[in-house]
């Protein structure tokens, strides 16, 4: 418990352990996980890269090295990676730039 | 454009590891305690594995190669000269193959079109009514104009081409195998259909390897093939039959790049937790005779890799002493990389096995 840092990468081992304090919750959770990357109308492939763009949206460091791994794993390569993080900035982008339309109403309700 | 290599081989390199009694002790532990995993044997149901019939009679023809990928578990490369089946070992395995029922030759190597020897015993096995398997590493085609017409010649002989080829990405092909060698891979295959591998309605079967690019295991093999099948088509217009998805060995340049990278532990419990018991049946060590250059017999390639000769009378454990009887009531060879082969779905020559 002496760590002077947040994100330790052994951490991603231990998500298993949600359970020891909540186990029927923790049990649904990862029942309804695993079934949401099961292959269904979306490939597991294309599962893993949209894993891998909301993971950098969130910036989560653990979901980051997970679904790299996750990505590869399922055969995407990095040109496949980059472009699912390219759409996550770009999503990410956007929703700071569409906000400037309210900029823009407000700016022209008060402007002569 | 020809092909650049990034890895020379361990025995090119004097590597520690090229010595397979040193890469034994890692895989044990005796190296680094911090390494130590379960045994493998005490995963199986009474510590050991019994082989069925012999099917496949799997012949390492030798460690040439125009190639030195990262990940080889035969540390084969343009360096080998020395580790080359010669002729009379050659013939004595063709008496082997006359005398019993053993169905399919699996050739393999190296490269196995630079043996001097390989046309030859391909038509010889095909005179004894053989199915004949050539693990062609596709460059070799284009590598040299003698090489040019392997596609007629494997087709006149109706070989089964089994051919690496790790991603339909030229970067993640390259990374393993070598600068150029997906250019050249890619020229090879269209060569190889050109001559009706993989056409609709066509005999002649081509069938690609995956293995990663880097200390993961391989994903789900049917999503592999139908992502390989439409990118290669899309891309470049190639055609192949199956894709087998193949584990990487933690042998040889694998384990190597795996100690290198700092990747060795988290590598190895990873096949120690997807270990797999319902992958065990199908391994390939079960119903094939392994041949290294010299003649001697082993349960697979990779024990071959590791020396660890098949457990039979010592007289035996060469392809001049085969005994069909003794071999399919011995106890297969284990130790700590057979975990490579029951991770998850399972590996094997002919990908997974569960």
């Amino acid at each position: 418990m002496s760590k002077k840092h947040y994100f330790d990468p052994e951490d991603l081992k231990k998500f298993g352990n949600i359970g020891e304090w909540q186990k029927p919750m923790a049990d649904k959770f990862f029942d309804w996980y695993s079934e949401v990357f099961k292959e269904g109308a979306l490939t597991e492939r294309e599962k893993a890269l949209i894993a891998l763009g909301v993971a950098h949206a969130l910036q989560c460091p653990y979901c980051i090295d997970a679904y790299s791994s996750g990505c590869l794993e399922k055969g995407a390569d990095e040109e496949q990676m980059m472009e699912a993080v390219q759409v996550a900035a770009a999503i990410r982008a956007g929703t700071t730039l569409v906000y400037s339309t309210q900029m823009m109403n407000h700016v022209k309700n008060m402007s002569l | 454009m020809g092909i650049h290599q990034r890895s020379k081989s361990l025995a090119s390199r004097h590597s520690d590891l090229s010595d397979t009694f040193f890469q034994l002790n890692v895989l044990n532990g005796a190296e680094q305690k911090d390494n130590r995993f379960p045994t493998f044997a005490d995963k199986l149901p009474e510590g050991r594995l019994l082989p069925t019939q012999v099917d496949i009679f799997q012949v390492n023809v030798g460690k040439l190669c125009n190639q030195t990928c990262a990940h080889c578990h035969v540390d084969a490369g343009p360096d080998r000269k020395v580790e080359n089946m010669s002729r009379s070992t050659f013939e004595q395995c063709l008496e082997v193959l006359a005398a019993t029922d053993i169905q399919t030759v699996d050739i393999t190597g190296g490269a196995p079109e630079m043996n001097p020897h390989f046309r030859w015993f391909v038509e010889e096995c095909r005179r004894l009514g053989k199915h004949v398997m050539n693990r062609c590493n596709l460059t070799i085609i284009v590598a040299n104009p003698k090489y040019h017409d392997l596609p007629a010649f494997f087709a006149e002989n109706n070989v089964e081409i089994v051919s690496s080829l790790p991603h339909y990405s030229a970067l993640r092909t390259d990374s393993q195998r070598g600068d150029g060698v997906f250019e050249d891979s890619i020229k090879a295959l269209r060569l190889l259909n050109s001559v009706g591998y993989a056409q609709e309605n066509s005999h002649l079967k081509l069938n690609l390897v995956y293995n990663p690019s880097g200390a993961f295991l391989p994903g789900n093999q049917e999503a592999l093939e139908a992502e390989f099948k439409r990118q290669l088509l899309r891309k470049h217009g190639v055609l192949f039959n199956n894709l087998y998805a193949i584990t990487n060995m933690p042998i040889s340049r694998f384990l190597d790049y795996l100690i290198e990278s700092d990747n060795y532990h988290d590598y190895m419990q990873s096949l120690v937790d997807a270990f797999n018991p319902g992958a065990v049946q199908g391994l390939m060590c079960r119903n094939t005779l392994s041949v290294s250059w010299d003649g001697y017999l082993y349960d697979c390639d990779f024990n071959q890799m590791l020396d660890l000769k098949i457990e039979v009378p010592r007289e035996q454990q060469h392809i001049s002493g085969f005994n069909q009887l003794a071999f399919e009531q011995r106890q297969i060879v284990l130790n700590q990389h057979c975990y490579g082969c029951t991770a998850g779905a399972g590996s094997s020559c002919g990908g997974k096995t569960a």
